[in-house]
C-alpha cells in the first residue's frame, strides 16, 4: 500500500484535522463575532468527513504499514461519532446564549472537531501507538470542553476531576501497553494476537496477562464501566449540558468500539482471559448503574448512571466475542446514541421562567400538562431506555442478549435481564413524575426549531416507525463486524 | 549486572508511587499533577528498557510520543487548575466537593 493510497484511506481524519486547524485560525482572528460562522462551518466539516467515509476510508483495509485500519467497522463507528458531534455543536449556541456570563466561544466547535478526529483515530487504530495518540487527542480536547464555562465553579470542578481521573486512566492503559509491547515485542495488533496465540493453554504467561488486565482497566475507565466509573456522575453533572450530551454519546461510541477492536483483533486468542474481566465489568455496571440511579434528584446525574448501566449491556455483546456479538454491540450503540441524544436534548429545554437552566427531576413534574409534546418525547426515550417492547431500546437489549446466549453465556444473559428490570424503575419514575404529579412551574417556551426537529426525528426513530430501520441496521452491522474476523 | 528485571521493578515501584500519590493524597492538587507525571515517566522507563532489551526501536519512538503528550497534558492540567483556583481560591483536594460523590 503506497503513501498516496494510505492518505486517501485516512481522508476523514485529514478533513477533520485540516478543518479544525483552519477554523482555529478563523476563531483567533475573528474573535467572539465568528462563533456562529465557525459553528456552522464545523458542522459542514463533519458532513464532509462523513462523505469522505464513502471513499477508500471504508474499504481500503490496512494502511500505513498496519498502523491504521480503514474498514467497515471503523466507518460505521465514525458515522455515529460524527452525527453525535454535529448534534453537540448545533445545540450549543442556544444553551450558552442564556447562561449568565459565560458565552459560547468559537473554540467550542473547534475542540469538538479535534476530539472527533481523535475518536476517528481510536476506532481505526491498528497499532498501540495509533490507539494511544487517538485516545489522548480525544481526551485532551474533552478535558477542556468539560471546564468550558470558566466562571462556573461546577464546570471547573468537573474539568478538574475529569482531567485527574482521565490522566490516571491513560497512565494505567499506557503501563499495560508497555507490558504488552515488552512481552510480545511488537505494537501491531495482528502481531500481538500471534503472541497471545502462542501462549500454551494452562501455562500462565505473566507479563502478557498483566498487560492485558491493565489495558482493559484503562479502556473500562474511558467507557466508564464499573469499577472505573466514579468520574462519570460528577463530570456529567458539572459540565455544560451540550458538552455532557457529547460525552454521553460520541466518546462512548469511540471507547466501546476501540475496546471491541482491541479485544477481538489484538487479544482475540486470549478470549478466556478477557472474557472474565468483561463479564465482571458488564454485570457490575448493569447492577450498579441501576441501583445507584434510584436516589438521584438531578436529571443529568441520573442520565450519567443510565449511561453506566448501558455500557454494561454493551459489554454483554462484547463478552460473546463472536461476529454476532460485535454486530449486536454496534446495533446497541446506534440505538443508545439516538436515545441519549434525545434525552439530553430534552434536558436542554428545561429552563425556568427567567431562562436559567434547571436540572432537578422535581421540575419535570406535571410536564404532560404544561408541555405535552416534550413530555411525550421524554416518555418515549425513557420507555426505550428501560427496554419496553414496542420501542427500539428493547431490540437493542434483545440483540446483545441473543448474542450472549448463542455464545453459551446463559448466566450472564439471565442476570443481565433481571438487572434490567431494576433499571426500569428509575426510568419509569420520570414518566410517573411527568404524567401523574401536580404541575411544577412550566418551562420557558422557546422557538428552537432545530432542537424540536431533532427531538421529533429521534423520537420517531426510537418509536415503532424505527422498525423499518432495523433490517438495514442488522445488515450494516453484520458487514461491519465481519471486518474484525 | 543490571538487567531488564531491575528496570522493570524500578518502573513498577515508580508507577505504584504515582498511583498512590493520586489516590492517597488529600491535600494538594499540584501533587496530583506531579503524580501523573511520575506515572508517565515510569511507563517511559518501561518502554526504553524493553526497547534496549529487544533491540527494537518502536519502544523508543513510543517513549517520545508519551513525552510529547505528557507535555500537552501538563499544560491542560495546569490551565484547568488555574480556572479552578480562580473560582474557589483553594487547590485542596478535599474542597473539590461542589457535587456530591
Amino acid at each position: 500500500m503506497d503513501w498516496i493510497a494510505s492518505l486517501q484511506a485516512t481522508l476523514p481524519e485529514l478533513v477533520l484535522s485540516v478543518g479544525a486547524l483552519a477554523l482555529m485560525l478563523v476563531a483567533a482572528w475573528g474573535g467572539q463575532g465568528s462563533t456562529r460562522a465557525v459553528s456552522w462551518t464545523a458542522v459542514a466539516v463533519l458532513l464532509g468527513a462523513g462523505i469522505a467515509l464513502a471513499g477508500p476510508a471504508s474499504y481500503a483495509g490496512v494502511v500505513f504499514d498496519g498502523l491504521y485500519r480503514a474498514d467497515a467497522f471503523a466507518a460505521f463507528s465514525k458515522v455515529l461519532i460524527y452525527v453525535a458531534a454535529a448534534v453537540s455543536i448545533v445545540i450549543a449556541p442556544r444553551f450558552f446564549a442564556r447562561g449568565d456570563g459565560d458565552s459560547l466561544h468559537p473554540e467550542y466547535p473547534v475542540l469538538i472537531l479535534l476530539s472527533a478526529a481523535g475518536m476517528g483515530m481510536m476506532v481505526s487504530a491498528g497499532d498501540l501507538l495509533t490507539l494511544y495518540v487517538g485516545l489522548e487527542l480525544q481526551s485532551l480536547a474533552a478535558y477542556v470542553l468539560a471546564s468550558f464555562m470558566r466562571r462556573d465553579q461546577r464546570s471547573a470542578e468537573a474539568g478538574l476531576k475529569y482531567f485527574v481521573l482521565g490522566a490516571l486512566a491513560s497512565g494505567v492503559l499506557l503501563y499495560g501497553i508497555s507490558l504488552v509491547y515488552g512481552f510480545s515485542g511488537t505494537t501491531l495488533f495482528t502481531d500481538i494476537a500471534k503472541s497471545y496465540a502462542h501462549i500454551i493453554p494452562g501455562q500462565h504467561h505473566f507479563g502478557l496477562t498483566f498487560g492485558l488486565v491493565f489495558v482493559f482497566a484503562g479502556l473500562a475507565f474511558k467507557m466508564s464501566a464499573v469499577p472505573f466509573h466514579m468520574w462519570t456522575p460528577d463530570v456529567y453533572e458539572g459540565a455544560p449540558t451540550p458538552v455532557t450530551t457529547f460525552f454521553a454519546s460520541a466518546p462512548k461510541v469511540a471507547a466501546v468500539a476501540l475496546g471491541v477492536r482491541v479485544a477481538i483483533e489484538a487479544m482475540g486468542p486470549a478470549i478466556g482471559e478477557w472474557r472474565q474481566i468483561v463479564i465482571f465489568a458488564s454485570l457490575a455496571s448493569i447492577i450498579f448503574g441501576a441501583v445507584a440511579a434510584i436516589g438521584q434528584k438531578n436529571v443529568k446525574r441520573l442520565l450519567a448512571y443510565s449511561s453506566i448501566n448501558n455500557v454494561g449491556f454493551l459489554l454483554v455483546g462484547l463478552a460473546a466475542g463472536t461476529q454476532e456479538g460485535v454486530s449486536s454491540v454496534l446495533i446497541y450503540l446506534t440505538i443508545y446514541v439516538a436515545m441519549t441524544l434525545g434525552g439530553f436534548l430534552i434536558v436542554l429545554q428545561m429552563r425556568d421562567a427567567d431562562g436559567n437552566p434547571v436540572e432537578t427531576i422535581d421540575s419535570l413534574s406535571g410536564m404532560s400538562e404544561t408541555r405535552p409534546g416534550l413530555a411525550a418525547a421524554m416518555a418515549v426515550f425513557m420507555f426505550s431506555l428501560a427496554g419496553i417492547p414496542p420501542l427500539l431500546g428493547f431490540f437493542a437489549k434483545l440483540a446483545v442478549f441473543q448474542a450472549a446466549v448463542s455464545a453459551g453465556l446463559y448466566p450472564l444473559a439471565v442476570v443481565g435481564f433481571v438487572a434490567s428490570v431494576i433499571g426500569a424503575y428509575y426510568y419509569l419514575r420520570i414518566v410517573k413524575v411527568m404524567y401523574f404529579d401536580n404541575p411544577a412551574p412550566a418551562f420557558q417556551r422557546s422557538n428552537a426549531l432545530v432542537e424540536y426537529g431533532l427531538i421529533t426525528l429521534l423520537a420517531l426513530f426510537i418509536s415503532p416507525v424505527g422498525w423499518f430501520a432495523l433490517k438495514p441496521l442488522g445488515i450494516a452491522t453484520m458487514a461491519a463486524a465481519k471486518a474484525l474476523f | 549486572m543490571i538487567g531488564l528485571t531491575h528496570y522493570l521493578v524500578v518502573a513498577a515501584i515508580l508507577f505504584g508511587m504515582g498511583v498512590l500519590g493520586l489516590i492517597a493524597n488529600r491535600k494538594n492538587l499540584i501533587i496530583m499533577l506531579m503524580s501523573i507525571e511520575l506515572i508517565l515517566l515510569a511507563v517511559n522507563l518501561n518502554f526504553v528498557a524493553f526497547s534496549a532489551y529487544l533491540h527494537d526501536l518502536v519502544g523508543q519512538v513510543f517513549a517520545m510520543f508519551v513525552l510529547t503528550v505528557a507535555a500537552g497534558e501538563a499544560a491542560i492540567g495546569l490551565a484547568i487548575l488555574v480556572i479552578y483556583f480562580r473560582g474557589r481560591g483553594t487547590i485542596a483536594v478535599d474542597d473539590a466537593n461542589r457535587m456530591k460523590g
